[in-house]
């Protein structure tokens, strides 16, 4: 499941997604609006997406996740729009026979999601707004290599 | 040729823009593209090195050379560093 929203995400519904008789661990991650960055006070997120691509790059993520660990499913939802203090803007469920798997591909999921997926984050803080982007400094990210 | 811009976030604001078609030689690149706007654009000098571009919803590097009615979007950074085809160097 890949899905963008423009509504508060159903949490219980993307972890619902991923179930699957073969599993025996499930792990969601779940990214929120946090009320400071940076020496700054968050008022609230706002998200823009290149939708159509950010989808198709979602989903080859889980695809890539799938080849590179023994997982079931996988599930992703990032919401676009204003994302309010403690409200999840992006959700992540993956479901594995195994725990170290699941943990694995989970963490890797929002990690390349964050390098990759076209949506844009817009912070908006007491005093002002800014794109959240290339002042972040975050050094470039090499992909993983294959387990398989 | 005509390309359908697509522009985002930080970019769009910019432009005040959220797309555009643009007229372009056969044969030309993404880079000569980028050029060609920069020079439209004198707000966009100096966001190359940190743009990146897609077309038709895939990554591309500067070197892509575009075809009619190509959907080409520029990139702005997406949080976290990206590890995608390579930049424009600095301006």
């Amino acid at each position: 499941m890949y899905q963008i929203v423009s509504q508060p995400i159903d949490v219980a519904a993307v972890t619902s997604a991923v179930a699957d008789p073969g599993s025996g661990a499930t792990v969601t991650f779940i990214g929120t609006t946090r009320d400071r960055n940076d020496g700054r006070r968050v008022l609230r997120l706002e998200y823009e997406a290149y939708t159509e691509m950010a989808l198709a790059e979602m989903r080859k993520i889980g695809e890539a996740a799938q080849r590179q660990w023994p997982i079931e499913r996988v599930a992703m939802v990032h919401r676009i729009g204003v994302v309010p203090l403690g409200e999840a803007s992006v959700v992540i469920a993956v479901s594995a026979g195994h725990r170290h798997a699941a943990f694995e591909a989970c963490h890797f999921a929002i990690d390349r999601l964050k390098e990759v997926v076209p949506i844009w984050k817009k912070e908006h803080f007491e005093g002002g707004e800014i794109w959240i982007g290339s002042q972040t400094g975050s050094p470039r990210r090499p992909a993983p290599k294959s387990t398989a | 040729m005509i390309v359908h811009l697509r522009f985002f976030a930080s970019l769009r604001e910019r432009l005040r823009h959220s797309e555009a078609d643009r007229q372009l030689s056969e044969g030309a690149s993404v880079g000569d593209l980028w050029a060609a706007l920069c020079a439209d654009y004198p707000e966009l000098k100096g966001l190359g090195s940190s743009m990146t571009f897609a077309v038709n919803r895939e990554y591309v590097k500067p070197d892509h050379v575009l075809a009619p009615n190509d959907e080409v979007a520029l990139i702005p950074p997406v949080s976290g560093g990206m590890d995608v085809p390579d930049r424009f160097p600095a301006d």
